[in-house]
């Protein structure tokens, strides 16, 4: 059944919510603290158990396709109604600002990259472990 | 005729943005295979003409979010509204490897506290550079430039003035769609194409809006990765913001 794979991803998104806003208000922050990165950890965790087999297997995993499918219609829509305007209007600082905070964190990523091949070694220690 | 037009698609708003945005991609597509032969990616042309509709809706309406400011299109906001994008952004994770994530677990988790603390220190000094002295405006400038949420949580939790939050809005948002752009034109310089990189990248970037469409066009492969770690960042944003970051201007100015 379709509807159970969508039911899964839902309830994956709820719980992933409600631990993120009780993250925030335990760390005393006016935000929702990874509620979405801990649903997608649910989701991956489900998928490779075989307990929730049923759910992910089949017409039910459609159901979770179909939404991953939808992800770059999703955003084209996210786009646009994005406050462009208000962008595009804040001057000459703000368009500074952004700019230059892209161009330093893009120029990061190889740097940072490679802390992760150095971490390597360490996540495969983890997987070898029984 | 104008009267009945309106009645249908605004009382079927949702059914009328699946259509708007599926021709809208369509007609990217085709731009990407005919004009550029496949160089630029289709859903990049997608989401640029996305931006430029969103930029037109918001001069020609005077409101903040874009193209669903128009009632004909009111369903774009709720397709592309942060509901519907988180729960594609999770319907991703399908398939996502473990072992990927745990492999760049690390520096995943450095790259958010790097990514919050470098684009407040870019923005900051951007800030200063533009003449002011205020330790609260220089913070809430910086803020600004970590997501266009930090700056507002921020701002006000220090007291800054309503311009200046604005102001710090104004360098998130160019900042997110800066990332929606040009994640695919610089993706091949900075080794965006694993999951390791990706995951890196979402920590350094964090706007979500920005990572996920940036991935999108680049390669959706890598979505979930840099979804991942994007997600944590306005949360730590938003915990370094007003506390930390802020004490450390206040003592530096």
């Amino acid at each position: 059944m379709i509807i159970y794979g969508v039911a899964l991803l839902s309830a994956c998104l709820v719980a992933g919510m409600l631990i993120g806003e009780g993250l925030g208000i335990i760390l005393g922050v006016e935000a929702n603290v990874g509620g979405v990165g801990i649903a997608m950890l649910f989701l991956v965790l489900a998928c490779n158990s075989e307990r929730f087999s049923a759910l992910t297997e089949g017409a039910a995993g459609s159901g979770v396709k179909f939404w991953s499918a939808m992800y770059i219609p999703i955003v084209v829509a996210m786009a646009a109604q994005q406050n462009v305007a208000a962008a595009v209007d804040g001057g000459v600082l703000a368009i500074t600002a952004g700019v230059a905070a892209v161009a330093v964190s893009f120029a990061l990523v190889p740097a940072l990259s490679r802390i992760g091949t150095g971490a390597d070694s360490d996540g495969d220690k983890e997987e070898s472990a029984p | 005729m104008m009267e009945l037009l309106e009645t249908v698609f605004v009382r079927n708003n949702l059914v009328v943005a699946f259509a708007v945005v599926g021709v809208t991609i369509w007609l990217s597509y085709l731009l990407a295979n005919k004009l550029t032969a496949g160089r630029i990616h289709g859903s990049a042309i997608a989401i640029a003409v996305g931006l430029l509709a969103a930029w037109y809706g918001g001069v020609a309406t005077g409101g903040n979010r874009g193209v669903a400011d128009f009632a004909l299109l009111s369903g774009i906001g709720l397709m592309g509204g942060g509901m519907m994008r988180d729960f594609a952004i999770v319907a991703t994770a399908f398939g996502a490897q473990l072992s990927e994530l745990k492999k760049a677990g690390l520096a995943g988790v450095i790259s958010i506290f790097a990514g919050v603390i470098v684009s407040f220190v870019v923005g900051a000094a951007v800030a200063v550079a533009f003449g002011y002295t205020d330790p609260t405006e220089i913070t809430t400038i910086g803020a600004g430039a970590v997501t266009y949420i930090v700056g507002p949580v921020t701002g006000e939790a220090i007291g800054a003035s309503e311009a200046m939050i604005t102001l710090s809005v104004a360098a998130g948002l160019v900042k997110s769609i800066l990332v929606m752009i040009g994640t695919p034109l610089v993706a091949r310089y900075i080794g965006l194409n694993n999951p390791q990189s990706a995951m890196v990248f979402g920590g350094l970037m964090g706007t979500t809006s920005g990572v996920a469409a940036g991935l999108a066009a680049t390669d959706p492969k890598l979505v979930p990765y840099g979804a991942m770690t994007a997600t944590f960042y306005t949360g730590v944003g938003c915990l370094l913001g007003p506390s930390i970051l802020f004490f450390i201007v206040e003592a530096m100015f």
